[in-house]
């Protein structure tokens, strides 16, 4: 069964004056255990269609099929209950989370909203999400504000886990991170996906993020989806204009000196 | 809590606290400071102030006890800016709240109204309404509260307005979480601290409107204010100045206590948000 | 070799924090060069741009020394150009494209008003504005991120300044414009014979056209060097993890692909 097939979305914004990034008849599908690497300039409308799959936004036109049902049709509390299914996260460490929150708390919403555990229970819960994304169980009584940029995101992924998900969406996740933390933030993500068979649709404007943890590709470019393929195939051999600029902007360590920063492929 | 400790640090802040807190004291020991009743006829008429150490400031055209007045008037002061400041806070924040998560027609039928009420200055809008129903402190302080809550309307419509924004909020919905827990958890608490700014001044007038609304005669009549001594001592200005005197200081001590306070509030507020 | 400033055992310690921005830093910067200073939060990356500036806040303990060749430190403006992260924040809302162009040359050049506002408009040719004369009439949240940097970029350069810091300017863009960009400060450094201080958390991105990197970690200088020499062959081991975690397109995917 095809985890999540979407068909035909499409979002117009109209601001007086500029017209805003648009969602273009949209296609797309992704199966269970897979990664969908998104990717796009700014204003390609990758963000967009991934806040309307998370019923952030609405679609102004299409379908979405989310585990055999029709996901766009769902609201009030049988949306609010189907959303244990399909979580998300955010690009932005700091805002992702209320100024107010701690770390238990943060962990505790989900599993008390979905009721995943019975209330006895959720503390030990709470330990164990900690322990699965690599953070002391002694971390639950801290202030969100007292965490770094990259223990924050590994919060931000153990309250995605924390309801099961069959999809989680991820916006930019490691964009604001440090080098050095994207990595193991990364591996994380791929050992759980492992684990747990969660599907990914990870949406990026680096190529070589999705690179590193994608199975396919598919490429935005003005609200379009102008190229979509295993990994491998739309890096090493891109049909689109859009790809192929993006290919062509991620930096590469340069050891002898050149003209100027970017080699051709 | 690390707040007071940052409101304690900044000048103002301490100032402020330190006026707060005597007033409330006073107000809250009145009645062992001075005991009895303040409207009372206590000694002979027009006492000069410092004269006579039992009547420390004096008395007045019926021989009342100018000191016994000011600590009593305290109490009706405090109450009826705090409690005005509260309705009108609670009122604006339900309504702000409302107008910023519901949008559409509800936010747009809500701002009229808060426009309306701005449009009618909230000392005439006061003295309109004490007039027609009568003179008591529930209906002064309702009184003042009806020209006071359009601020903190607007003030929290726009801090919702800026909070449903991000990306906590959205966090929120996408784990499922019910509106209303949205509204009461996430952004409530976030949007709080410029409507708290906020308040102390609205205190600050609350306690001006209605010392103004006793001295026009349009306060209760059973208790002892500032406003309404200070309307006593009117008549006889040039002659005892000091009957108006006394409770016009008291006022200014007040209001700038407000003040001070509210300014060291804001910069606790500023202070801590800038803390990683 | 000139060297345009001498960095001495310089240190900066914000209010309020007990732990230094900076700490006891010695760096050279030699005229007509360009420097990338690497580093990833909280290296104090950031805390050196803005103290070669003359940016830091009041309140800031500050010791050591910055040597100029001049004698004087450069006057923003007129001497130095600095480029910020977010180019929605440093330039004004108010204010259109070429008002805050035209600004810097007639202050710093003294020119009047016409001739500053035709300087704008060349300047704004040379940041390869599309439409550049539209572009003068048009206000910041007009364009998009990519074009309000380069309008940034021909502020800062409109004064004709000797020296340019751009601190992690391309750090808010996306990477196909964030590679125009870099493209376009190469370009225009090259041409002016500028000096270049170019502030980033990317090794790779520096490595393209930096001519020395002045890698930082927590406050302090940890390695400096000719770009080729320093990621050839890292000396430190902070420099060879920041190289180590570099993820091109060439480098081999975390997952498991069917059939390998």
């Amino acid at each position: 069964m095809t985890l999540l097939a979407i068909k035909n979305l499409s979002k117009r914004f109209s601001s007086g004056g500029r017209r805003v990034a648009a969602v273009d008849d949209v296609s797309l599908t992704l199966e269970p255990g897979e990664t969908l690497g998104l990717v796009g300039a700014s204003g390609s409308g990758k963000s967009t269609l991934a806040r309307i799959l998370m019923r952030l936004l609405p679609a102004d036109a299409g379908s979405i099929r989310f585990e055999d049902e029709d996901w766009l049709a769902l609201s009030g509390a049988d949306l609010r209950r189907r959303r244990a299914r399909m979580q998300m996260v955010f690009q932005d460490v700091l805002g992702a989370f209320n100024p107010r929150a701690t770390v238990a708390s943060v962990l505790d919403d989900p599993l008390r909203i979905h009721a995943i555990v019975p209330k006895a229970e959720r503390p030990k819960e709470i330990a164990a999400l900690l322990d699965r994304v690599g953070l002391p169980a002694s971390y639950a009584d801290r202030s969100i504000r007292e965490v770094s940029g990259g223990q924050r995101q590994r919060i931000a992924i153990a309250r995605a886990i924390a309801t099961k998900p069959s999809l989680i969406v991820l916006d930019e996740a490691v964009s604001a991170l440090d080098v050095s933390i994207r990595g193991k933030i990364l591996e994380l993500l791929v050992e759980l996906q492992e684990e747990r068979g969660i599907s990914y649709l990870f949406v990026s404007h680096d190529l070589a993020v999705l690179r590193a943890v994608s199975h396919r590709i598919a490429v935005m470019d003005a609200g379009r989806l102008t190229e979509t393929g295993p990994m491998r195939q739309v890096i090493e051999n891109p049909q689109s204009h859009a790809a192929m600029a993006l290919i062509h902007a991620v930096p590469r360590l340069v050891t002898e000196p050149t003209e100027g920063p970017y080699r051709d492929v | 809590m690390r707040l007071v400790r940052h409101l304690v640090r900044t000048p103002e802040g301490a100032i402020g606290l330190a006026i707060l807190a005597t007033l409330v004291l006073v107000a809250l020991f009145a009645p062992v400071l001075s005991p009895g009743d303040p409207l009372r006829i206590a000694g002979r008429a027009l006492l000069p102030p410092f004269a006579d150490p039992a009547f420390p400031l004096g008395t007045d055209r019926l021989g009342r006890d100018v000191l016994a007045g000011i600590l009593h008037g305290t109490r009706t002061s405090l109450a009826v800016g705090l409690a005005a400041a509260l309705a009108a806070i609670a009122i604006g924040l339900c309504v702000g709240l409302t107008a910023g998560f519901a949008g559409g027609l509800v936010d747009e039928g809500l701002m009229r109204v808060v426009d309306a009420f701005q449009i009618v200055p909230s000392f005439l809008l006061a003295l309109a309404f004490v007039s027609v129903i009568g003179a008591s402190v529930p209906v002064v302080v309702l009184a003042i509260a009806l020209g006071a809550w359009a601020d903190p309307a607007r003030l929290t419509r726009a801090q919702v307005l800026s909070i449903r924004e991000r990306d906590y909020v959205a966090s929120a919905r996408v784990i499922g979480m019910h509106p209303a827990e949205i509204a009461l958890r996430e952004i409530l608490p976030n949007a709080l601290p410029p409507v708290l700014a906020l308040s102390a001044i609205i205190v600050a007038a609350a306690i001006l409107t209605e010392a103004a609304l006793s001295f026009l005669g349009l306060g209760d009549p059973n208790v002892v204010t500032w406003g309404s001594m200070i309307a006593e001592g009117r008549n006889i200005l040039r002659s005892s100045p000091s009957l108006s005197i006394f409770p016009g200081i008291a006022l200014v001590v007040t209001v700038v206590g407000v003040y001070l306070f509210s300014e060291g509030l804001t910069k606790a507020l500023a202070g801590r948000r800038l803390e990683p | 070799m000139n060297r345009l400033c001498e960095i001495r055992d310089l240190s900066v310690t914000y209010r309020g924090q007990t732990a230094p921005a900076l700490d006891r830093i010695e760096l050279d910067i030699v005229t007509g060069e360009r420097l990338a200073i690497i580093g990833e939060s909280g290296s104090g990356k950031s805390t050196l741009a803005r103290g070669i500036a003359g940016l830091l806040p009041p309140g800031i303990r500050l010791s050591g020394e910055m040597r100029w060749s001049s004698g004087q430190a450069p006057a923003p403006g007129r001497d130095l150009g600095f480029v910020f992260q977010d180019p929605s924040a440093s330039l004004n809302p108010v204010l259109t494209v070429g008002e805050q162009v035209a600004e810097g040359a007639r202050r710093h050049l003294g020119l009047s008003w016409k001739e500053a506002h035709a300087h704008a408009l060349r300047m704004l040719e040379r940041v390869h504005i599309p439409q550049p004369d539209k572009a003068m009439n048009a206000f910041p949240h007009q364009l998009s991120g990519g074009q309000r940097q380069r309008v940034a970029i021909a502020a800062a350069l409109a004064a004709k300044p000797g020296i340019l810091i751009a601190d992690e300017a391309t750090s808010a863009l996306d990477m196909v414009v964030q590679a125009q960009i870099v493209s376009l400060l190469d370009e225009l450094v090259r041409e002016a014979g500028m000096t270049l201080i170019f502030i980033t958390h990317d090794i790779a991105l520096a490595s393209g056209f930096a001519d020395r990197v002045a890698i930082f970690k927590d406050g302090r200088l940890v390695e400096t060097g000719p770009t080729s020499a320093v990621l050839a062959s890292p000396r430190e081991a902070y420099t060879k993890t920041l190289i180590a975690s570099h993820r091109d397109l060439t480098t081999p995917p975390l997952i498991r692909e069917a059939g390998l």
